[in-house]
């Protein structure tokens, strides 16, 4: 009978403090919720969190709620929920998780962190729509549940170049939300903390890069299932000097594994890229498939999502305008297959998987002949993985498994 | 146009060396047992039912004795499919892409497409001139185009699965399913079957919607191979291909039989190797 290889995942010391620091970020919301001590706002993941910070809020962003959802496979049970009360289960597996947690009274917030119920209630909802216009629609939910002002930035889609133009309307709607944000937060907003928190956050993203581009190294190491976890840092706290301390000693971890020649897995054999969302509930499953093959899905067009390298403090307006819309998601088609062709070379890759996620087509890029024209172009073979972030009742295991194993005999007959 | 490899009435009654290719499919279960030449001297297929390991056994002790041998002269065997990990005389695994791709190189080494239409799923392997896949698909998570759709459409049509193929040549005005789903199409035909469209028009049109479903997965290069059971047990399927694509199609001497005699090959390759 043959045997199934048995593969142990390799741990980054540096991922305990990572971790304590999400502990502590959430507690501290925790707290603020309960006692009345300082305003919340709940903030997209690529919102504008420099202008919350300046004013005081804590800052709270639902989306790595809904991938802990994800994560802990709570959200499959849930997302029902949310579609019985007229959320499509066609929309974002992000949000209608969310929703039906919220419906439900459930969070995986109260199972990892004794004494938190749930999500801290919020005082003010603050969107930007350069990921989707889902996070609008999800944020006026809670608006309408909370009773709270919900305010947001409307930006560009399918974006060429990024022109002076996109960033004076973006920059004159971050200003124009400054006044009901003063009237929450019941502060005068602060030019200097202003910049002082784009500076972090220009900081923090620049230490995200280093550890991402560690990946470049050969045997990598770094996975992209690594850094998916390791990027609740950037997200939640770039803004803050926490998030940049944590980042240091995990630069200098893998420093220490590029310095010893130790990769992220054993035997690297090939390296993929990885394009679109992770499948949340799955990434174990994932990490241990891709390990037992002797490869590492090593760089991903996500995680590289928290890179801000327009960052100024000393235009934080314009520079974050320019910032939030040179993103991959807000771009079009050419300047995105740009950007992959300079990560596959890059990072050294010799396959791509594209993950069409059903309920994401704004992060799934495999959908008009992006693929075809990039293998084309570049004679780097890639593979479509269909599935989800979410919504495990859209994914297959068995399918996604004979893929990958199929895929990676494909790159063993070219070697 | 079939094309084969073996000839069972020439080949010697005993072999001290041979190479097992298990494929236990969601449907069938086939065995292929091929000599140090490469020929195939004995194969078996079986439903797969749900004791994987059991059938995949059963379907080995068939495949023997038709070779002529026993399980003690087996000096490799490589499994496939789901049920790839459940066959006890493997040794090693390689999946279906690999197996259908290496068994139909076999029988057509030139650059090809390959379409393999099973019993849940459907793939499209593109192999180069050295029969090195280039690419491939999967269908996705549907059972639309594959076996298990002509299965329920036969139930809601109440015939029996093995008289579509004869039927579906019969037809003077094809009926067009438009859906792309199983359980749509069923409704499809239902209404068909009120509106009183005669059973071969239906029958034509949902192989007609097959065709469509694998047509729209990839682009095909010039030579085609058709393999599968679903190709094994209704050969109209090809005939209504090549209608489509403008262009003969190659199917091999046992097209079911491609992944798992695709199996024993890599079994002696690597006993070689």
């Amino acid at each position: 009978m043959p045997e199934e290889k048995k593969v142990q995942l390799k741990r980054l010391n540096s991922s305990k403090v990572l971790g304590k620091f999400m502990a502590e970020y959430y507690y501290e919301l925790d707290n603020a919720a309960k006692t009345g001590e300082k305003k919340i706002a709940w903030c997209t993941s690529v919102g504008p969190a420099e202008i919350l910070r300046a004013l005081g809020f804590l800052v709270y962003f639902p989306e790595t709620h809904s991938a802990m959802l994800g994560s802990s496979r709570m959200a499959t049970d849930l997302i029902p929920k949310a579609n019985a009360v007229g959320y499509s289960p066609d929309i974002c597996s992000y949000l209608t998780a969310d929703i039906g947690a919220y419906l439900a009274k459930v969070s995986p917030l109260a199972t990892i962190f004794k004494g938190i119920e749930g999500p801290p209630k919020p005082d003010v909802l603050v969107f930007n729509t350069n990921q989707c216009r889902d996070v609008q629609d999800w944020f006026n939910f809670y608006g309408e549940e909370y009773k709270v002002p919900v305010v947001g930035i409307h930006s560009y889609v399918g974006v060429q170049d990024v022109t002076e133009s996109h960033v004076a309307s973006i920059s004159k709607q971050m200003k124009a939300m400054i006044p009901l944000l003063e009237e929450v937060s019941g502060k005068k907003f602060d030019e200097d903390k202003f910049k002082e928190a784009v500076a972090l956050s220009r900081e923090c993203s620049d230490l995200w890069k280093d550890v991402l581009d560690s990946a470049s190294a050969k045997p990598s190491p770094l996975t992209f299932f690594d850094g998916t976890t390791l990027m609740g840092a950037a997200v939640v706290g770039r803004g803050t000097k926490k998030a940049n301390d944590a980042y240091r000693e995990l630069i200098a971890e893998l420093k220490d594994r590029i310095a010893n020649k130790e990769g992220a897995i054993e035997n690297e054999r090939f390296r993929i890229y990885w394009d679109g969302m992770p499948v949340w509930g799955r990434l174990s499953m994932h990490a241990k498939l891709f390990a037992g093959l002797d490869t590492n899905v090593l760089a991903s067009t996500y995680c590289n999502s928290w890179i801000f390298s327009a960052l100024d403090p000393d235009d934080p307006f314009d520079s974050m305008a320019r910032a939030y819309t040179e993103l991959f998601i807000v771009r079009a088609d050419d300047p995105k297959e740009k950007y992959i062709k300079d990560m596959l070379n890059f990072f050294k890759v010799d396959g791509i998987i594209y993950h069409d996620a059903k309920t994401c087509p704004n992060n799934s890029n495999c959908r008009y002949g992006m693929p075809q024209r990039l293998e084309k172009e570049t004679g780097i073979p890639s593979l479509t993985l269909n599935g989800d972030l979410n919504d495990l009742r859209l994914v297959s295991d068995e399918q996604m498994k004979t893929n990958v194993e199929a895929f990676i005999e494909q790159l063993e007959e070219r070697k | 146009m079939t094309m084969g490899k073996t000839d069972m009435s020439e080949r010697p009654r005993t072999e001290s060396s041979i190479f097992v290719g298990t494929d236990v499919g969601s449907s069938r279960t086939k065995v292929a047992v091929v000599n140090p030449d490469k020929e195939l001297i004995g194969y078996s297929i079986e439903k797969s039912g749900t004791d994987f390991t059991a059938t995949a056994d059963a379907c080995l002790a068939t495949a023997l004795r038709m070779a002529g041998t026993n399980q003690s002269n087996i000096k490799a065997a490589v499994s496939t499919g789901y049920g790839r990990n459940n066959v006890t005389c493997a040794d090693s695994t390689k999946t279906e892409i690999g197996c259908h791709a290496k068994g139909c190189f076999y029988y057509f080494p030139q650059a090809i497409t390959v379409i393999d239409i099973g019993g849940q799923d459907n793939k499209i392997i593109k192999l180069d001139d050295h029969g090195h896949r280039t690419g491939f698909k999967m269908n996705r998570k549907c059972a639309a185009g594959t076996g298990a759709f002509l299965e329920e459409m036969a139930l809601r049509l109440d015939i029996p699965i093995d008289d579509l193929n004869d039927l579906a040549p019969k037809s003077t005005e094809m009926v067009k399913l438009g859906s792309f789903c199983t359980v749509f199409s069923a409704t499809e035909v239902l209404e068909n079957i009120r509106n009183g469209k005669r059973v071969e028009d239906i029958v034509k049109g949902i192989y007609f919607s097959v065709v469509k479903r694998i047509m729209e997965m990839d682009s095909f290069t010039e030579v085609v191979v058709m393999t599968g059971g679903v190709t094994a047990n209704n050969p109209y399927i090809v005939t209504l291909t090549e209608e489509l694509i403008g262009r003969s199609i190659l199917v091999p001497e046992h097209p079911q039989l491609t992944g798992a005699l695709g199996a024993a090959l890599f079994a002696l390759e690597n006993n070689c190797s």
